[in-house]
């Protein structure tokens, strides 16, 4: 397997190693610590937005706060009942943290050479992210229809905002994924070139963790 | 081996004039296009700041049909000052100077370079381009604080605050992507040898300036993201008959805006560090103490930021008072470096060392007045006056433009090849630090006196004559520019010819030609300390495999460009 590995390899002398002046090839390489410095800045972000959460919350008691009047309308549906944690959302949760899975068998397949089981991992992982996507628009669709909108108060302002652009990192991952999975059908990762492939599965991850995240803040506590 | 046969491809194929600026990905080129680009918001912010000081130098209104163009005016000014100019230009300096200065050909992410450099001037147009809009450009100040700058009955219905949002959306963006690159580029990339503790001093202050980038701006980036909500889409975030709460805004924004306060000033601490040992002729006192203590200014920079609103009532005034009279610590620290590295040294009085002493003055008077406003009852009493308006204008304008300007004198000559005129550099810097202090010492006293800031007009007869007074030195900085534009201008075709080491310079940039090839190094000396070129000029480089003096411009520098390194 190595040795196949090897042979796959076009390195001999050639990527960094060799331009003057250019000091690579030490430790972690420059794609990934960027994107490790990258993922810092978007925890910084969704810092800022988990910030404003909080604060809103703890200004707006009860929380969920009452929609439906007292005593409550007939048919209205609160938001406690709307976000139930063990409904749809619940299914996606679990897609989305199997991809992060995938996700990794991918990368230790690639580590090992194993071109075919890093291409069909990745492939799952961009199906699941789609599904994912797929879910929490339909997810949206419902709550709309039950008239919960961005402008609905605090609670709908928080919620989109953050589900919102939670979902739009999910996207730009799987637009990420799919251009891997590009360059990996056209045979571009082997075992010692694949700096792409850690540092996407490095912001998968990370997109995984804030929605496990979200879910816990959004939907259990 | 592998060295030769790639070199050939580390030469790029010369294209011409304005394509190659277009295009390029040389670090050197976007750094000269990052001051460039500044330098113009530097001019038309600057001609905003003239037309505030024309509006105020008398009472009633002069020039202004009324105080919403004011407000326009004075909101603007700022947000170009601080996002399109002060920030970026640092930003440029460092990319020009951090790969030089660490012996390394190019930044990391050369392509991502360009991007961070190509979204200012998009950024920067998109925000002057609110002045076309029908409600008018942002004018709720640099700010932006809700209930002001949100949607409803008192705020900024017009696009020009959306298109403020917008616009620093982008510029903030672009630091991120600047800060990755700059951290990746000196972890990485420094040349054999150049271990953390010898890099140069500038170094050591853009890769604090980075994590503060990195940690702060996307922090900004959510406040205006979420403002953006609330003014678009319907979102109550920052409105309080909704739900939302105007404090949380300001909470997010200073978290970011109080550390910018350091972006703005890290780096200019840096070139001051480069300067004085040169102009001294000795090395930087306390070389790690500096460092420490330029870590220690990162750290707590994160610590003070509710100091900004004291007077909300909203936030533990204890802590905050204690840990901004802490960051005067490290601070001050600094000062002792600078002080003691110009003891007894060799002190010649070229224009890079004026502006660095006109920097180490003025931004101690700027640190002590800030350590006034700290002072949480003498906060209460000075909140929101004049007094505000001159503690920053001294940090920021007397700490980090004369530090920019000294910066400049310090390299123009590496990247052109050419001098600037001393005498008038000389003529600039006399016009800029009179009419500097005329402008922004007034301001104490108006403050005391209780002038509020961001006013179009004022009452208060005893007010009248330090407003003109303050006027006149605005147009003195004004007229100070004028020598400065010359300067360049006639310097970049008749000035002297510079020589690769124009000032006896002591980091690594001093080792490559000037203007420097774009792969940057022919060869590197041997790296043993903090001054690599000092020791390699002084043998004290113990088998010296290089030759010391570099490779002169006998040559040519196109002789440079065609031969290559592998030559």
């Amino acid at each position: 397997m190595t040795a196949e590995a090897t042979a796959l390899t076009h390195t001999a002398g050639g990527g960094d190693h060799g331009t003057p002046g250019v000091h690579a090839g030490r430790g972690i390489s420059n794609p990934i610590l960027g994107m490790i410095l990258f993922i810092t800045s978007e925890v910084m972000f969704f810092s800022g937005l988990f910030a404003a959460y909080f604060a809103t919350r703890a200004h707006n008691q009860p929380w969920p706060p009452n929609n439906c009047g007292e005593p409550p309308l007939a048919g209205c549906h609160s938001f406690a009942e709307l976000l139930d944690p063990l409904g749809l959302i619940l299914v996606a949760t679990i897609i989305l943290i199997a991809s992060s899975f995938t996700c990794q068998f991918a990368v230790w397949a690639i580590r090992r050479g194993d071109r075919r089981g890093f291409v069909r991992n990745i492939a799952v992982t961009f199906v699941l992210g789609v599904i994912f996507l797929v879910m929490q628009a339909y997810d949206y669709t419902i709550l709309f229809g039950e008239g919960m909108t961005i402008g609905s108060g605090a609670f709908g302002t928080t919620y989109y905002t953050l589900t919102g652009f939670h979902g739009a990192h999910v996207f730009g991952g799987v637009l990420m994924l799919g251009v891997i999975l590009y360059r990996g059908l056209a045979g571009q990762f082997s075992a010692k070139h694949h700096d792409a492939v850690e540092a996407v599965s490095l912001y998968w991850h990370f997109v995984d963790v804030v929605w496990i995240l979200l879910f816990s803040i959004l939907y259990l506590l | 081996m592998a060295t030769h046969a790639l070199s050939p491809a580390a030469v790029p194929a010369y294209r011409g004039g304005l394509y190659e600026w277009l295009t390029t990905t040389d670090h050197k080129k976007i750094g000269i296009m990052y001051l460039v680009n500044s330098f113009l918001f530097f001019l038309v912010a600057g001609i905003m700041a003239l037309l505030v000081r024309a509006e105020l130098a008398f009472p009633g209104l002069q020039i202004f049909q009324n105080e919403h163009v004011y407000n326009e005016m004075f909101s603007v000014h700022a947000s170009a000052m601080i996002f399109l100019f002060i920030i970026p230009i640092l930003a440029g300096l460092g990319n020009y100077a951090v790969p030089l200065m660490i012996g390394a050909p190019d930044m990391a992410f050369p392509r991502i370079n360009a991007l961070s450099f190509w979204m200012l001037p998009l950024g920067g147009i998109l925000l002057l381009l609110g002045f076309f809009t029908p409600g008018g450009a942002a004018a709720a100040g640099w700010t932006s604080y809700p209930p002001l700058s949100e949607r409803g009955p008192l705020a900024s219905p017009g696009p020009g605050q959306d298109l403020w949002l917008v616009s620093l959306i982008l510029i903030g963006t672009s630091s991120i992507l600047g800060a990755i690159n700059f951290l990746v580029t000196i972890f990485k990339m420094r040349a054999p040898g150049m271990t953390l503790f010898r890099m140069p001093i500038m170094v050591w202050t853009v890769l604090v300036t980075s994590v503060l980038v990195l940690m702060a701006t996307p922090v900004f980036t959510s406040a205006l993201v979420m403002l953006y909500i609330d003014r678009n889409l319907g979102g109550t975030f920052f409105l309080p008959n909704e739900g939302g709460q105007a404090v949380l805004y300001q909470n997010v924004f200073w978290f970011y805006s109080h550390p910018a306060v350091y972006v703005m000033v890290l780096p200019a601490m840096g070139v001051i560090s480069e300067v004085l040992p040169v102009f001294s002729r000795k090395p930087l006192f306390g070389y790690k103490a500096f460092i420490f203590a330029t870590v220690g200014i990162g750290a707590l920079g994160f610590t003070v930021w509710a100091h900004h609103m004291f007077t909300t009532g909203a936030v533990f005034l204890p802590f905050f008072s204690l840990m901004t009279a802490a960051i005067g610590v490290p601070t001050g620290v600094k000062m002792f470096n600078w002080i003691f590295t110009m003891f007894r040294g060799q002190l010649t009085f070229s224009t890079p060392l004026i502006f660095a002493i006109g920097f180490l003055t003025m931004f101690l008077i700027g640190g002590i007045n800030g350590v006034f406003s700290a002072a949480v009852p003498v906060d209460f009493a000075l909140h929101d006056t004049y007094w505000v308006v001159a503690h920053l204008h001294y940090v920021l304008f007397g700490g980090s433009v004369f530090g920019l300007f000294a910066a400049i004198y310090y390299w123009f000559p590496k990247m052109t090849g050419r001098m600037l005129s001393e005498g008038l550099g000389k003529l600039q810097f006399v016009l800029m630090f009179v009419g500097f202090n005329l402008t922004f010492f007034p301001m104490h006293i108006l403050g005391i006196k209780g002038m509020p800031r961001r006013i179009a007009d004022y009452a208060d007869p005893t007010w009248n004559d330090w407003n003109l007074l303050a006027s006149i030195g605005g147009f003195m900085i004004g007229a100070s520019m004028l020598p400065f534009l010359w300067n360049v201008f006639i310097s970049l075709r008749n000035g002297k010819i510079a020589g690769d080491d124009p000032w006896e310079g002591n980091p690594l940039q001093r080792a490559t030609s000037s203007p420097p090839p774009p792969y940057n190094f022919d060869r590197l000396p041997e790296i043993r300390s903090e001054r690599p070129v000092f020791d390699a000029r002084h043998g004290l480089v113990e088998h010296d495999a290089t030759p010391p003096v570099p490779p002169s411009l006998a040559a040519g520098d196109e002789a440079h460009r065609a031969i290559g390194p592998s030559a």
